[in-house]
């Protein structure tokens, strides 16, 4: 088997299988019980978009596809961070006063931890 | 967002989103591509940046006001259509010049100058926008 029909066989496999990831990922976006499953159910659907640009592109040989692709894999998590953020910032969520990373100071009446 | 993962990667994928959006903007002479989705990308990366280390770090690091960009952007496209009138010829006519740099020549055109203000026009009203939508979530 020749290497490129051999790359030939794996786009043609490869499509179904994306479609299938792809029904899955839109169950996951309709069904998703909390919004941070749809959010990361959304980020999935991009990089399913991105796999099925590649594939398109191996298959009819139009690199145009490759940076459309690259585009997208840019600017896809644009969107999840800032889903990410407002689910931090929606109203009825209190938010800590100070990052986790740090430590936080000492209030009196409570018992000091090690850092 | 104070997540360490984010921080550390977002001026690294800033840059990158900056480099590609470059080159979308030179490419988009002759193929896809051209100065509005160049400015876009653009745009988007600097309002990661934003979201990763905070508005008035990106604006320090901007050193203008984005709408200053926006208007030399602007400036840059109307200048590239009025260049030919200098020579009696109408409004927006291609001007194209064979730049000779030490290996290659370069062919240089005023439709290249009004891309790039149309990258800048973009790149800057887009991330004012983006700016001033952050900076309203985090009062």
């Amino acid at each position: 088997m020749s290497s490129s029909s051999l790359l030939a066989l794996a786009a043609t496999i490869a499509l179904p299988v994306l479609a299938l990831s792809l029904a899955a990922t839109a169950w996951r976006v309709v069904r998703g019980p909390t919004l941070a499953d749809r959010v990361l159910a959304l980020d999935m659907l991009t990089a399913i978009a991105i796999g099925f640009m590649a594939v398109f592109s191996i298959l009819t040989g139009y690199s145009l596809y490759i940076d459309i692709a690259i585009a997208l894999g840019l600017v896809g998590f644009l969107a999840t961070v800032a889903f990410a953020r407002f689910i931090l910032t929606r109203p009825g969520r209190k938010l800590p006063d100070t990052p986790p990373d740090r430590p936080r100071p000492n209030r009196p009446g409570q018992r000091r931890r090690r850092a | 967002m104070n997540t360490l993962i984010f921080r550390t990667i977002a001026p690294f994928l800033a840059a990158l989103m900056l480099v590609f959006s470059v080159f979308v903007l030179l490419r988009g002479h002759n193929e896809p591509g051209g100065g509005f989705i160049g400015g876009l990308i653009a745009a988007s990366a600097f309002a990661i940046q934003g979201l990763a280390q905070g508005v008035s770090a990106v604006r320090r690091a901007l050193k203008m006001d984005p709408l200053g960009i926006a208007a030399i952007g602007l400036l840059l496209s109307a200048l590239a259509g009025f260049l030919p009138f200098l020579g009696a010829m109408p409004f927006m006519t291609g001007l194209w010049i064979d730049l000779n740099l030490v290996a290659d020549t370069v062919p240089v055109s005023s439709v290249m100058l009004f891309d790039i203000g149309v990258y800048l026009v973009v790149a800057g009203t887009v991330t004012a926008i983006a700016l001033a939508l952050e900076e309203k979530e985090t009062d």
